[in-house]
C-alpha cells in the first residue's frame, strides 16, 4: 500500500511539475490584451481569442473579411480570406489563427468559431436576451478567458 | 460488510451473482438509453446558436464521461489489487480497459465530427483533445502491456500499475478547460453553480449517462465472467461447472 501511495505521490508531484514549467505553452491562444501588452511573438504565427465586435464585420471582395476581436479590455483587428465556420457571426468567440502584421493586424489563416457551455432553445435565449436589454439579468454568452 | 465483500470476490460465487444480475442490468440500461435517446432525438428543443448538430452531445458526452469513469475505476481496481491480492479485482480492472477505450474512442470521433460544423475543425491540439487523445493511448498501454507479458502475475501487476501512474491524467482532463485557454467550452453540467444547460436537454442527458454507466457495468459483469472462467481454468469449482453443462 505505502509502494502504491508512494508511486502515486511521485507521478503527482512530477506531472504538476511539468505542467507548472509549461503554463503559457499550454495556451492554445492569446487574448487580445496579451497581444496589446507585447505578450505575444510577432513575426510567428499565433492564435488569438475573443468575441467578434459588434458591428466590426466588413466583407471585402470574394471571401475577404476582416472585423475586430475584443476581451472586454482590448481588441485586435484580423483580416481572413475563406471559408468561416458555421457559428461565426458577430458576439460569437472567434479564434483566429495567423501572423501580426506591422499594424498589430493579424492576418489569418484559419477562423475557428469556439461555442460557449450554454444549451437551450431558441426562446429561452430570446427571453434572456430581452431580460439581459431591459438590464435584469447578467450575459450569459461569456468567454472563457 | 467485509464478509459480504470476500464472499462476493470469491470467484465462484461472483460467477454465479454476476450471471444472475446482467440480464437485469441490461434491460434496464436499454430502457434508459431508449428513453434517453427519445428524449434527446425526438423531444429536446434544438439549441440557441447550434441548431440540431448539438444533438451529438447525447452521445458525445456521456461517452466522455464514461471514458474517465472507467478509467478511475479500472485504476481503483488495479490498486486494490496490488494492495489486498484479490484477484477479482484485477479481472475487473484488465476487463474494464477495452470498454473503456472504446468510450474514449467514441468521444474523440463524435467531438471531431461535433468540431468540423460547428468550430470549423475535426481536430484541433488544445489541451482538452490532446489530454483526451492520451487517455485513449493509456488504454491501450495497459491493454497492450498485459497482453506482452508471457506470465500473468507479473502481467497483471504491470498493467495495474501503469493504470494507477495514468490516473494523473484524469484531473488533467477534466480541468483542462479551467487551467488554460482551450477551443473546447467550460463545463455545462460538473459544475458547482446550477448546469448552463436548459432542463429539457438536460434530462436526456443525464438518462442516457445512466444508461451508459449501466452498459458499461453489464458488459464488464459478462467479460469479468469470462475473465474469472479462464484464470480458474483448473480450479475444482470450473471443472464441476463444465463436468455439469457437458452434453451426456
Amino acid at each position: 500500500m505505502i509502494f502504491v501511495a508512494l508511486l502515486v505521490t511521485g507521478v503527482t508531484a512530477a506531472t504538476s511539475l511539468v505542467i507548472a514549467a509549461m503554463g503559457e505553452n499550454m495556451l492554445y491562444f492569446y487574448s487580445p490584451s496579451q497581444i496589446r501588452a507585447g505578450e505575444a511573438p510577432s513575426g510567428s504565427s499565433i492564435r488569438v481569442g475573443g468575441l467578434v465586435v459588434d458591428g466590426s464585420v466588413q466583407r471585402g471582395e470574394g471571401l475577404e473579411i476582416s472585423f475586430a476581436l475584443t476581451d472586454g479590455a482590448a481588441t485586435v483587428d484580423v483580416s481572413y480570406a475563406g471559408i468561416l465556420p458555421d457559428l461565426f457571426r458577430e458576439g460569437q468567440g472567434i479564434i483566429a489563427s495567423g501572423v501580426l502584421n506591422a499594424g498589430a493586424r493579424l492576418q489569418a489563416e484559419e477562423v475557428l468559431a469556439k461555442h460557449d457551455e450554454n444549451y437551450m432553445p431558441p426562446e429561452v435565449a430570446e427571453a434572456m436576451e430581452a431580460a439581459k436589454r431591459s438590464g435584469a439579468m447578467a450575459p450569459h454568452g461569456s468567454m472563457r478567458q | 460488510m467485509w464478509a459480504f465483500l470476500h464472499r462476493f470476490a470469491s470467484p465462484p460465487h461472483f460467477y454465479r451473482r454476476a450471471g444472475a444480475i446482467a440480464p437485469w442490468l441490461g434491460w434496464i440500461c436499454l430502457g434508459l438509453m431508449a428513453a434517453g435517446l427519445y428524449g434527446g432525438l425526438v423531444v429536446a428543443p434544438p439549441d440557441y446558436q447550434q441548431g440540431e448538430s448539438y444533438r451529438i452531445i447525447f452521445v458525445h458526452v456521456p461517452s466522455a464521461w464514461m471514458s474517465m469513469f472507467v478509467y478511475v475505476v479500472m485504476a481503483g481496481a488495479s490498486a486494490i489489487a496490488l494492495i489486498w491480492r484479490i484477484k477479482l479485482a484485477e479481472v475487473i480492472a484488465i476487463e474494464s480497459a477495452p470498454v473503456g477505450a472504446s468510450f474514449t474512442f467514441l468521444a474523440l470521433v463524435t467531438g471531431s465530427l461535433w468540431g468540423k460544423p460547428m468550430w470549423g475543425t475535426y481536430w484541433v491540439w488544445d489541451a482538452r483533445l490532446t489530454s483526451e487523445l492520451i487517455l485513449l493511448f493509456l488504454y491501450f498501454g495497459v491493454m497492450g502491456l498485459y497482453a506482452a507479458i508471457e506470465d500473468r502475475r507479473t502481467a497483471g501487476r504491470a498493467a495495474g500499475l501503469f493504470a494507477i501512474v495514468g490516473v494523473v491524467n484524469i484531473p488533467i482532463i477534466h480541468y483542462s478547460v479551467e487551467w488554460w485557454h482551450t477551443l473546447h467550452q467550460g463545463p455545462t453540467v460538473t459544475k458547482l453553480s446550477a448546469p448552463s444547460i436548459h432542463v429539457s436537454m438536460l434530462v436526456p442527458l443525464l438518462l442516457m449517462a445512466v444508461s451508459f454507466k449501466l452498459f458499461y457495468v453489464t458488459v464488464l459483469l459478462h467479460r469479468a465472467r469470462c475473465g474469472v472462467l479462464e484464470r480458474g481454468r483448473n480450479a475444482g469449482w470450473v471443472r464441476s461447472l463444465l463436468a455439469r453443462t457437458e452434453p451426456e
